[in-house]
C-alpha cells in the first residue's frame, strides 16, 4: 500500500537538543548541573556576557556534536567555525548568539523511520552547535506580567540544532522521526531527555506545495503532533475558503491546541551573521576516525541483530531497541531465559506496565523478570500470575518468590492437591457412598488418600474442605 | 611637571624609602594634575603598596606604580570605557593582564581616560571630558589611550597599559613623547579587555623607556587559555635589550611618506633613519601597495565588530539603565542616552555594513583587502628586518580642531591601522620634536618578532637623547 499524501503535506523539523550530559557549558567552565539549583548560581563572566569576557570552546561538546552527526549519517565539516547571530532579547546576555552558520559541524545525513507506507528515509539537512540563551520567568501570566526575572543558569548550555529536510508527510511521520531521533540520541548517551527543555521542536509545514509556515514553541513530541494536526487543518481550511498561505512564523499555544501568528516574512530579523572573531577555527576532520570508534551499535543495527540472533518478531525487536537501556536489559534476560519468551515478557508485558506507571526499565530487577519467566515456563504459575507479580513488584516492591507465597500464586500446589482429591474421590466410591449416607468418618479415608498422593504437602484441613467440595459437586 | 623615573629608578627609590612612600608621592602628583588623565584613582593603592613593603614581594614589578586604561577590567575598580553607558559598572573579575601585574607586585594607581569605547584618535570623546597633552595643554594627547600616555608623560605614573585597535597605543605615545608597543595579535591575552574590534586589538604597554616596555611585556605577555586567540609561545622580551643594529635591514614604506604627512614630521623621521645608518644599519624604500585601501577596510571591519560587541550594553544587567514601558523601550532609551555620538556613528555604520544586501559589498570585501594588506607586510618583511615610518602624520593637533570632522580624524590613523589589519607588532618611540611637540618613529616587525623591534628601539634610545626630554624642556 502506497501512501499518496492527499493534502501534499510537507513537514520539516528543527530540533534543539541540549547536551546536558556534558559537565560544563559550551564556552565556559560553569557546571551544567543546575536544574535543581537557585537561579543565577551557575554563572560566570563568560555566560553572563560581562564586558571583556571571551569564549573558549568546550572540546568535549565538539566531540558530542560529531558523534551525533556521525550517528545521523552526516558528513563532518573540515574545521569548525562559529558565527554571531545578532539580535536583541533580554535572555541573550551578549546581544548575539554564538552559533554556526555556513559551516555547520555536520550536514547531509539521514534518519530511517517507519513511515505511513513502510520504511522512509528522512534527510538531515544539517546539525550545528550553538549556545542556549538564559530563561525568562514572568511574574504571573505573560500578558499581564508585572515583571520578569532572568535566570542565566541555562545561558551558554550546548545546543545541537538538528534540521531535517521537509520529508515528512504527516504528523504521524513527524512524531516517528522525533521518536527515532530521541532513540539515537539516547544511544549516544549525550543528553538526558527527561530534563526540562532537553529537546525543543520548531516545525515547518506546508500543504499543496504552498509556502511554508514555521510553528514555534513546541515543548513535547505529543505537542508537535497536535500542533501539526492543527496547522495542517488550518492551512487546508484557509485555502478552501479562498485564502493564500504566506510565509510566516506562528506560535503554538499548548493549552488551547492552536497556532497563533507571530510575524510574517517582512518582519523577519536580519541577523547580520559574521564569523566570531574570538574563536579560532578548529580542525576537527582528523578526529572522525576516533569518534567513529566510540559510536555504539545504533537502533537500526541492533534491531536487525535482535531479529537474526534471537529469532524474535520484528515488532518485538523494534520495541526492545528504542531505548538502549531496554535493549541492554533484554539482552541480559535473554542470556538466562528463552530469548523469545524474554522478548514477549520484556517488550509486551514489562514495558507496558512500566509505561503505565511512567517508570524507567531501571525500576525493575533483571533477575526478577528472569525468575518470573522461569516460573511460568515450569508451569508453576500462570501467565496471569506472572503479570500480577510484575504489578506487585512495581506497586509494592518485593521479590517474586515472596509474592508467589504471600499472594498464593503457586499453581503447582493447588493443582497437585486438586488432582489428588479428584483421584482419591474416583478411587473410593464406597467411602463416598458411606459418607453421603451419613458416615462422617469415611471422609477421613478419602482425605488420607489425598495426603498419601501429595506426599503430605497438602494441608489436611484444606484437603478435607476440597474433598468435601468435590463430593458435593 | 614631575620628574620621569623609570622602573629601575622606582626600585632604587623603594629601596631607599618604601613602596608606600613612592606610591604616596605619585598619588600626590596625581592630586595636583591639570591634564585629566586619570578617571579614577584606586582607593586601595596605598594599602597594596604597604602590603608589598610588609611581605617584601620579589615580583618583577614589586611596588611599581602603574595606570590602567578604562577598558581593561579590574575587579572592584570601575571600568567604564569612558562611556556614560557603563557608569556604575564595577567588574567582578580581573583581566588576565591585571592578574599578571598583581602577581608581579605592581601597584595599580587607577584608571586612565580614553576615547569612548576606544573609538577615536584624540581622547576628546570621553564621557569624562578630554585629556590634555602635557606638552601643550591646548592640544590633544592622541587616542584612544590618551590618558595612559599623558599620565606617563606628565610624570604622574612611571608606566601604564593601553590598548591598540588601530593605533590607540602608538598614536598617543607619539603625541605625548613616550614609548608605546602594540604587540603581535595573540601575544597578550585580551581576556578582560572590553572589546571594540576583537580581531584587531591588543593590550600594549606604555613607558618612558624601551627597557620598561620589555619588562612589562615579560609580565603581561604569554598564553592564556581563556583567550582562544592568544598563542602558545614563550618569549623573554628583555633579552632584546641590546645596543646593536649592525647589519639591521630597514625598509621605509613609500606609501607612509609624502602626501598628507607633515613636512617637519617626515624630516624628523628621516633624521632618525639617518641615525640608524650611522649606527650600522642599512635602509631602502619598500612598497606596501594596498595601503590606500587599508583605512577603508579597517573602519568597516572595526565598526562591524563594534556593532555586535556593543550590543550587550542594554541596561539589563549592569551600567546605565533608562527606564521604559517595556524591555525594548528601556534598552533603546538606555543606548540612546548612554552612547556618545562617535560610538553611535560606528554602531550604525557597522550595522549597515553587515546588513543583508550590503554584507558582501562591504564586510566581505574589507576582509579580502585585509588579506592583501597582510600579504604586503609578509612580502616586505621577507626582504627587510623592520619597517620604519612616522607613527602619526602630524604632531598633536589642537583640542577641538578635528572632533567635528570625523573623516579627518580617521585619516590620522593612516600609518597605524595597516599594522592592526596585518596583526604584526609595532612600537612608537620618541625621535625628535617639531614646534616643541614630540614626533614618534614607528618601527614595525614580523609576527612575534617583537624582539627585533625592541632591539632597534633600544639601540636608538641608547644613542639619542629624545626620550629623556620632558614636557617644558623643549622650546
Ligand atoms: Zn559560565
Amino acid at each position: 500500500m502506497v501512501y499518496d499524501n492527499p493534502d501534499g503535506v510537507r513537514i520539516g523539523l528543527e530540533v534543539h537538543v541540549q547536551l546536558n550530559k556534558l559537565n560544563t557549558k559550551l564556552f565556559c567552565g560553569c557546571s551544567t548541573d543546575y536544574h535543581d539549583d537557585e537561579p543565577n548560581t551557575h554563572v560566570c563572566p563568560v555566560c553572563l556576557g560581562l564586558p571583556g569576557s571571551l569564549p573558549v570552546i568546550n572540546e568535549k561538546a565538539v566531540d558530542f556534536a560529531m558523534k551525533i552527526g556521525l550517528a545521523l549519517n552526516c558528513e563532518i565539516v573540515g574545521q569548525t567555525q562559529f558565527h554571531r547571530k545578532n539580535y536583541y532579547y533580554p535572555d541573550l546576555p551578549k546581544g548575539f548568539q554564538t552559533t554556526q552558520y555556513d559551516y555547520p559541524i555536520a550536514s547531509r545525513g539521514k534518519v530511517i523511520i517507519e513511515g505511513e507506507d513502510g520504511e522512509r528515509v528522512i534527510g538531515v539537512t544539517r546539525a550545528h552547535m550553538e549556545e542556549d540563551p538564559g530563561r525568562l520567568q514572568h511574574i504571573g501570566s505573560i500578558e499581564k506580567s508585572k515583571g520578569t526575572f532572568i535566570n542565566y543558569n541555562r545561558s551558554g548550555m550546548t545546543l545541537i540544532e538538528i534540521v531535517s529536510d521537509p520529508d515528512m508527510r504527516s504528523p504521524k511521520e513527524a512524531r516517528r522521526y522525533l521518536d527515532k531521533l530521541r532513540s539515537i540520541l539516547d544511544y549516544l548517551d549525550v543528553f538526558n531527555g527527561d530534563l526540562e527543555g532537553a529537546m525543543r521542536v520548531d516545525a515547518n509545514v506546508s500543504v499543496f506545495g504552498g509556502d511554508r509556515v514555521e510553528v514555534k514553541n513546541i515543548s513535547s513530541f505529543k505537542g508537535a503532533e497536535r500542533a501539526l494536526l492543527y496547522e495542517i487543518m488550518r492551512q487546508k481550511n484557509h485555502i478552501r475558503r479562498g485564502g493564500k498561505i504566506v510565509l510566516e512564523t506562528r506560535h503554538f499555544d499548548e493549552a488551547r491546541g492552536v497556532t497563533i501568528s507571530m510575524r510574517t516574512k517582512e518582519e523577519e530579523h536580519d541577523y547580520r551573521y559574521f564569523p566570531e572573531p574570538d574563536l579560532v577555527p578548529m580542525r576537527v576532520a582528523d578526529r572522525v576516525p576516533d569518534i567513529l570508534k566510540t559510536l555504539p551499535e545504533l537502533p537500526d543495527a541492533k534491531r536487525e541483530r535482535f531479529n537474526s540472533q534471537y529469532g524474535i518478531a520484528d515488532m518485538h525487536a523494534r520495541a526492545l531497541t528504542i531505548q538502549i537501556k531496554v535493549a541492554d536489559f533484554y539482552e541480559e534476560v535473554a542470556l538466562k531465559a528463552d530469548p523469545k519468551d524474554a522478548a514477549v515478557w520484556v517488550a509486551d508485558i514489562l514495558k507496558g506496565e512500566l509505561n503505565y506507571r511512567d517508570l524507567d526499565v531501571d525500576a525493575f530487577r533483571m533477575e526478577d523478570i528472569v525468575e518470573i519467566i522461569s516460573l511460568v515456563k515450569q508451569d508453576r504459575i500462570t501467565e496471569q500470575s506472572g503479570v500480577q507479580i510484575i504489578r506487585t513488584i512495581l506497586d509494592e516492591g518485593g521479590r517474586p518468590q515472596d509474592i508467589v507465597v504471600s499472594k498464593g500464586l503457586l499453581k503447582v500446589e493447588d493443582d497437585i492437591v486438586a488432582k489428588a482429591v479428584e483421584e482419591a474421590i474416583a478411587e473410593s466410591p464406597e467411602a463416598v457412598t458411606d459418607y453421603l449416607a451419613g458416615k462422617e468418618k469415611s471422609l477421613n479415608f478419602i482425605v488420607g488418600k489425598v495426603m498419601q498422593k501429595t506426599k503430605g504437602r497438602a494441608d489436611a484441613r484444606e484437603a478435607r474442605e476440597k474433598v468435601l467440595a468435590g463430593i458435593n459437586k | 611637571m614631575a620628574a620621569w623615573t623609570d622602573i629601575s629608578g622606582i626600585k632604587e627609590r623603594i629601596a631607599a624609602s618604601s613602596a608606600e612612600e613612592v606610591t604616596a608621592s605619585y598619588l600626590e602628583t596625581i592630586g595636583k594634575s591639570r591634564i585629566n588623565g586619570f578617571t579614577t584613582v584606586w582607593d586601595r593603592a596605598l594599602e597594596v603598596a604597604r602590603g608589598i613593603d610588609k611581605d617584601g614581594s620579589s615580583g618583577l614589578l614589586a611596588g611599581v606604580p602603574i595606570a590602567i586604561k578604562e577598558n581593561i577590567s579590574t575587579a572592584g575598580l570601575s571600568t567604564t570605557c569612558s562611556s556614560r553607558i557603563l557608569q556604575g559598572y564595577v567588574p567582578p573579575y580581573d583581566a588576565h593582564v591585571i592578574e599578571k601585574l598583581k602577581a608581579a607586585g605592581a601597584v595599580i594607581l587607577g584608571k586612565t581616560n580614553m576615547d569612548e569605547f576606544a573609538m577615536g584618535t584624540s581622547t576628546e570623546s570621553s564621557y569624562y571630558g578630554p585629556t590634555l597633552n602635557p606638552w601643550d595643554t591646548g592640544r590633544v594627547p592622541g587616542g584612544s589611550s590618551g590618558g595612559s600616555a599623558a599620565v606617563v608623560a606628565a610624570g604622574e605614573v612611571p608606566v601604564s597599559l593601553g590598548s591598540d585597535t588601530g593605533g590607540s597605543v602608538r598614536c598617543p605615545a607619539a603625541f605625548c613623547g613616550v614609548v608605546g608597543l602594540k604587540p603581535t595579535y595573540g601575544a597578550v591575552s585580551r581576556y578582560g579587555l572590553i572589546s571594540y574590534a576583537n580581531s584587531l586589538e591588543q593590550i600594549g604597554p606604555m613607558a618612558t623607556t624601551v627597557t620598561d616596555i620589555a619588562l612589562l611585556m615579560d609580565v603581561i605577555g604569554g598564553h592564556d587559555r581563556r583567550d582562544s586567540t592568544s598563542i602558545k609561545r614563550e618569549n623573554r622580551y628583555t633579552d632584546a635589550l641590546k645596543d646593536d643594529v649592525k647589519g639591521l635591514k630597514i625598509g621605509v614604506p613609500e606609501e607612509y611618506l609624502g602626501e598628507g604627512i607633515d613636512e617637519n614630521v617626515e624630516k624628523t623621521v628621516w633624521d632618525a633613519i639617518g641615525k640608524y645608518e650611522d649606527m650600522g644599519a642599512s635602509w631602502k624604500k619598500v612598497s606596501l601597495p594596498h595601503t590606500k585601501y587599508a583605512l577603508a577596510s579597517y573602519y568597516i571591519i572595526a565598526m562591524s565588530e563594534a556593532s555586535s560587541n556593543l550590543a550587550r550594553f542594554d541596561g539589563t544587567r549592569y551600567g546605565l539603565r533608562v527606564e521604559g514601558d517595556n524591555w525594548h523601550i528601556m534598552a533603546s532609551k538606555t543606548r540612546a542616552q548612554g552612547f556618545g555620538e562617535e560610538v553611535k556613528r560606528r554602531i550604525l555604520l557597522g550595522t549597515y555594513a553587515l546588513s543583508a544586501g550590503y554584507h558582501d559589498k562591504y564586510y566581505l570585501k574589507a576582509l579580502k583587502v585585509r588579506t592583501l594588506v597582510k600579504q604586503d607586510f609578509d612580502r616586505a618583511l621577507a626582504d627587510v628586518d623592520v619597517l620604519m615610518a612616522p607613527t602619526m602624520p602630524t604632531p598633536a593637533f589642537k583640542i577641538g580642531e578635528k572632533i567635528n570632522d570625523p573623516l579627518s580624524l580617521y585619516l590620522a590613523d593612516v600609518n597605524t591601522v595597516p599594522v592592526n589589519l596585518a596583526g604584526v607588532p609595532s612600537i612608537s618611540v620618541p625621535c625628535g620634536f617639531t614646534g616643541g611637540l614630540p614626533v614618534g618613529l614607528q618601527i614595525i616587525g614580523r609576527h612575534f618578532d617583537e624582539n627585533t623591534i625592541l632591539r632597534a628601539a633600544y639601540s636608538f634610545e641608547q644613542n639619542t637623547g629624545h626620550h629623556t626630554k620632558r614636557p617644558g624642556e623643549v622650546a
